[in-house]
Parts: C-alpha cells; sequence; structure tokens
C-alpha cells in the first residue's frame, strides 16, 4: 500500500504546477485551467486523507463532491464572462482585461 | 482491498501520479490553449487513476464525467468562440515568470517540509467496499443542508452564466 504522504506530495506537486500558471499565464482561459488543476489538486488531498483517516463515514469523499459542484459552477460562471469580455474587449489576455478603471 | 494486493501496486502509483504531473505541466505551459485542455483533460484521467488507488471509485468516476465530459468541453467551447486571439506567435506568459517559479518553489518545499515533519497515519482502517452507498447516504442524512445549498448554486450559476453568455443590446 502506498503510504499517505506520497498522495499528499502528488497533491502539493499538482497544487503548486497550477499555482504557477495562475501567476504566470497571460491568457484568462489558461488561468481558468490552472485554477482547475489546483482544485483536482486539494481534491486528491480529500480524497487521500478520508481512506487513510476516517473511513467509516467517507467524509473527505463527500467533500470532494462539493468541491466538483463548485469547480463546475466557478467554470461555467468564469467562461461566460471571458466571453462576454471578449465581445466587449476583443482580447482574452488578462493584462488586457482594464476597463473597470477609471 | 483492490489494486493494493498487487505486487507492483506502489510502481504503478508512481507512473499514474508521473503521468498527472507530467499533463497538468503541459496544460499550464503550453503556447496553444486548445492543446493546454487537452492536456487537462488527459490530467484528470490520471487523477481518477489516483482515486481507483484510493479506493475511492465513485468519485473517479464522477471525476471523469464532470471535469472531463463538462469542464473541459466548456473550457474547449470558450477557447474556440475566441480564436483568433490564441496563435502561438503572441506572449501567453507575463513578466512574473521568474518570481512565480521562485515563490512556486520554496511553497512546494515548505509543503513538502510540513508532509515529511508531520505524523502522519499509517494505513490501519480497511477501504469501503460501497462507496457509493455511504457517499449518497451522507449526502441525504447528515450532509442534507450543505446539499441544498449546492443546487441553490448550481442554479445561481446556471443563471449568471446565462445572463452573462447573453449577448446584452443597448437600448
Amino acid at each position: 500500500m502506498t503510504p499517505l504522504s506520497h498522495y499528499l506530495i502528488l497533491g502539493a506537486v499538482l497544487f503548486v504546477i497550477g499555482m504557477f500558471g495562475v501567476l504566470t499565464r497571460r491568457n484568462s482561459i489558461g488561468i481558468l485551467i490552472s485554477i482547475e488543476i489546483m482544485l483536482g489538486a486539494v481534491n486528491l488531498n480529500l480524497v487521500a486523507f478520508s481512506r487513510f483517516v476516517e473511513t467509516s463515514t467517507l467524509n473527505g469523499q463527500v467533500f470532494a463532491v462539493f468541491v466538483m459542484t463548485v469547480a463546475a459552477g466557478e467554470a461555467a460562471v468564469g467562461l461566460a464572462l471571458i466571453l462576454a469580455l471578449y465581445r466587449s474587449v476583443r482580447a482574452v489576455f488578462a493584462d488586457k482585461f482594464n476597463i473597470l478603471k477609471w | 482491498m483492490g489494486l493494493s494486493g498487487l505486487v507492483n501496486a506502489s510502481l504503478v502509483f508512481k507512473l499514474v501520479g508521473l503521468v498527472a504531473v507530467v499533463f497538468a505541466v503541459m496544460a499550464v505551459t503550453l503556447k496553444n490553449v486548445f492543446h493546454c485542455a487537452l492536456a487537462l483533460a488527459a490530467m484528470f484521467f490520471a487523477l481518477s487513476g489516483v482515486f481507483i488507488f484510493l479506493d475511492a471509485d465513485f468519485l473517479a468516476v464522477v471525476q471523469i464525467l464532470i471535469y472531463v465530459g463538462a469542464i473541459v468541453i466548456l473550457i474547449i467551447f470558450a477557447v474556440v468562440l475566441t480564436e483568433r486571439i490564441t496563435s502561438e506567435a503572441i506572449r501567453q506568459t507575463n513578466h512574473l515568470l521568474i518570481p512565480g517559479l521562485l515563490l512556486c518553489a520554496s511553497l512546494l518545499g515548505g509543503f513538502v517540509y510540513v508532509i515529511d515533519a508531520a505524523r502522519l497515519p499509517a494505513e490501519s482502517t480497511p477501504a469501503q467496499a460501497e462507496t457509493i452507498r455511504i457517499v449518497g447516504r451522507q449526502l441525504l442524512s447528515t450532509q442534507a443542508e450543505a446539499f441544498e445549498v449546492a443546487s441553490v448554486l448550481l442554479l445561481a450559476a446556471l443563471v449568471g452564466a446565462v445572463f452573462l453568455g447573453k449577448e446584452i443590446t443597448k437600448k
């Protein structure tokens, strides 16, 4: 059986990769992709803890279901926002989105 | 239970984890956003393989259904609808490349240090055989309020996405 620390380290690596994408991408769709990677990494941690710490109630897995729900809603609203912005600004790059400034 | 009885389960886990990491790096660094979306789908396939290692069979299937079946398709739709911009020639990263790399590397170092120092529980409890029944019970009994809130949240997201996606005509 693979020890818990291996799962946690895999989750940490995926989370850091997603964070790097959020920090460095210009394309806002790319930023959304990176956020999905981060949410997936968090899910991995939740499921790993639910397997190793508390298996009778599977609370971690139930929580992961909620994380997926929120991720789906976030993706839908985020992409709708990007499309609405694309219609007015004609760009998907985050540094072009400055129409809220004065 | 399941895969843990196999001789090389640990090796297979490392392989699947490596695939997930490689596809995650591709999804973050590739220039073409369409390729990024495809790499994201592959990453979630590998991640659901890891879920199977954790005896979370229901969640592995849900992962593929929601992420690969819905979210990646949605992202691909957004990429296609904003096509003209995603050519290879345009710079895809901002000026934070080096600081971001340093920050993420130090964060990863901190994570690994904490995970290494923590006294994590060894595997002692047996896995649940029927996760889907327990998860369903939890959703409709203990977590019923959160379940209802999640349904309202999804409805709000649906309405909001339709409103935002609609062409706004100025009077």
